[in-house]
Formats: C-alpha cells, sequence, structure tokens
C-alpha cells in the first residue's frame, strides 16, 4: 500500500464485514513511532482462524484464494523493526463480549516507513460505504488530536438522514480536516 | 470552528430530498473495495465518483456503492455501472480522471465510454 492510512481502510473494511456495530480505530503517534488500532465488537474469530489470518494463503473471499490485507499490514509494521498483533473473540464462545483487535507499531524513522497519508479520506469512504456501521476515530499526534463519533453524528441527523449523504460526507470531511489545521 | 449542531440544517435541507428520492428508479455505481481495489487506487476513484455525482446533480438517480472483491483483482480498480433495464458496464484500471469523464458521458450523456471497459482491455 501507498499509505498507511489504505491500510486501515482495508482492516476496517474486515470489521464492517464481521457485522460489527462499532468499529473504533485509534492512532498514536509520537515523534518516533506511530500505533494503529483497529478494535471492533463484531463476530470474532475462533482460534483456528485466528492462527490463519496472517497466511496470505488464508482468505475469507470467495473469488480467489489469496488474501493479503492482514499480511501486508504486518508486514510493513515488521518492516520498520515495529510490532504487529491480533487477538480476537469469537461470538460462538463469548456471546457477551465478542471482537477483534488489530494493533501494529511502526517507527517512523526507519527508512522502510510508509506514511499515513490521507486518514480523512479512509473514514470519509468508510461511512461512505457504510453508512448503517459506527465508527470511533481518535488520532493523537505530537501537538494534537483529531475525533469523530459517528453515534454523535447520527444522533444530531435522526433516523431519516443517511450518513451516507454527499453533505453529511462533505461535512465529517471538513470536520475532520479542520481539527488538523487548528492543530 | 464547526460543531455538531451544524448538522441540524443539513438534516433540515435533507428533508424533502429523501421522500423525493424513494421513488426514483436508480442507476448504481459499485466500486470494488477490497484490498486489491484499495492498494491499486480505488479510494479515489470513489470519491471522484462521490463528489463528481453531485456535482453533476445526478444524486437523485445515481447511487455510488461500494462492494467487496469482483474477482478481476488485475485490472483493479473496477467500477461497475448498473442501469434498469439494460446490461451491466466494467469499467476497469479506473482513475478520479476516467470517472469524471465517466459521469459526464455515461451516467449523464447516456454513452458508454467503450475505450475505458473490460472488453477494451481484454482484447
Amino acid at each position: 500500500m501507498k499509505e498507511l492510512s489504505l491500510n486501515i481502510l482495508d482492516i476496517a473494511e474486515n470489521s464492517v464485514k464481521a457485522k460489527a456495530p462499532l468499529t473504533e480505530i485509534r492512532i498514536d503517534e509520537t515523534e518516533k513511532t506511530l500505533t494503529i488500532a483497529v478494535i471492533d465488537n463484531g463476530c470474532g474469530m475462533t482460534h483456528e482462524i485466528l492462527k490463519k489470518v496472517t497466511d496470505p494463503f488464508y482468505t475469507t473471499r470467495t473469488t480467489r484464494k489469496v488474501g493479503l490485507g492482514i499480511p501486508f499490514f504486518k508486514m510493513e509494521a515488521e518492516m520498520t523493526g515495529g510490532t504487529f498483533s491480533i487477538s480476537s473473540k469469537s461470538e460462538k464462545e463469548h456471546p457477551a463480549d465478542h471482537g477483534t483487535r488489530i494493533e501494529a507499531t511502526f517507527k517512523k524513522d526507519h527508512i522502510d516507513y510508509i506514511p499515513l497519508g490521507d486518514v480523512v479520506s479512509t473514514m470519509t469512504t468508510l461511512i461512505q460505504g457504510h453508512p448503517e456501521s459506527d465508527f470511533l476515530f481518535h488520532h493523537v499526534f505530537p501537538g494534537g488530536e483529531a475525533f469523530l463519533d459517528t453515534r454523535e453524528i447520527r444522533k444530531e441527523l435522526g433516523p431519516d438522514v443517511p450518513l451516507s449523504e454527499f453533505e453529511v460526507i462533505t461535512w465529517i470531511g471538513e470536520y475532520l480536516k479542520e481539527q488538523y489545521t487548528s492543530n | 470552528m464547526k460543531s455538531l449542531a451544524e448538522l441540524q440544517a443539513i438534516k433540515d435541507k435533507m428533508k424533502d430530498k429523501v421522500v423525493l428520492r424513494e421513488g426514483s428508479a436508480q442507476k448504481r455505481v459499485v466500486v470494488g473495495m477490497a484490498t486489491c481495489g484499495i492498494a491499486a487506487g480505488a479510494r479515489p476513484v470513489l470519491n471522484a465518483f462521490v463528489e463528481g455525482v453531485n456535482k453533476e446533480g445526478l444524486s437523485g438517480e445515481v447511487a455510488v456503492t461500494q462492494t467487496g472483491c469482483i474477482g478481476i483483482c488485475q485490472y483493479e480498480p473496477v467500477v461497475e455501472i448498473f442501469e434498469p433495464g439494460k446490461d451491466k458496464v466494467t469499467y476497469v484500471k479506473m482513475t478520479a480522471e476516467k470517472a469524471d469523464r465517466v459521469i459526464k458521458e455515461h451516467l449523464k450523456g447516456g454513452k458508454v465510454v467503450t475505450e475505458y471497459t473490460i472488453a477494451a482491455f481484454a482484447k
């Protein structure tokens, strides 16, 4: 991937596919490191599946036999001397408390570090494609932070206006961009 | 500084529009957004359709949606256009610039941009 924000989009799509009512995207950034966590309360995975997801020859897709989303993300983190972890609780085994958490830390001063890129565009794309799902976004960086909770937006808009409406998506994009420029 | 209260104005503006939209026959633009599509550049293509459809005043008749892997990863970014009573059109190797032309000529003008379709690439 050209930007880590594209990995975030890709990984979060898995959460939506796991029917997660809420997907949390956290980015914690210091001068030297960047940590991305995608945490959802979707259907989760069993131990057997969890062991296989970092293998490129395991995939949930039905159109071909290769799944590169999670292996890519893991490789990109480890290439910088960073770390990757994934944990999951399946709905079958943990009916009251299930979901998946993926976390990767990148070392920013490593030559193989891929820039974060346009996270605002990742968030608007996710929301446009999945207006029924909720997303909690929190990016803490040196000197500031950016925050978005679609549950708050949904509450303001009421039940009749989908979050995928052009005006809403545009507003969300501007709302986030402003938080980056005002810091 | 933007505040959540501004959403109230959007909500009020949308009231009439939502009712209007329910009955209209829709064209559908479907962008492949699996790992293959995203890595190949589907995000800017999707955004170009979302923005362009609105800019051309087509948001009442065209819905822009996302899907997973369509199965032809070597041709990503892939965009499929569905119109009632017509064959599906598959555009391949899309870019934001190509999306603009598809919006103007195909979605607005009714004429398929043949040179961007899979038939033109697979020859």
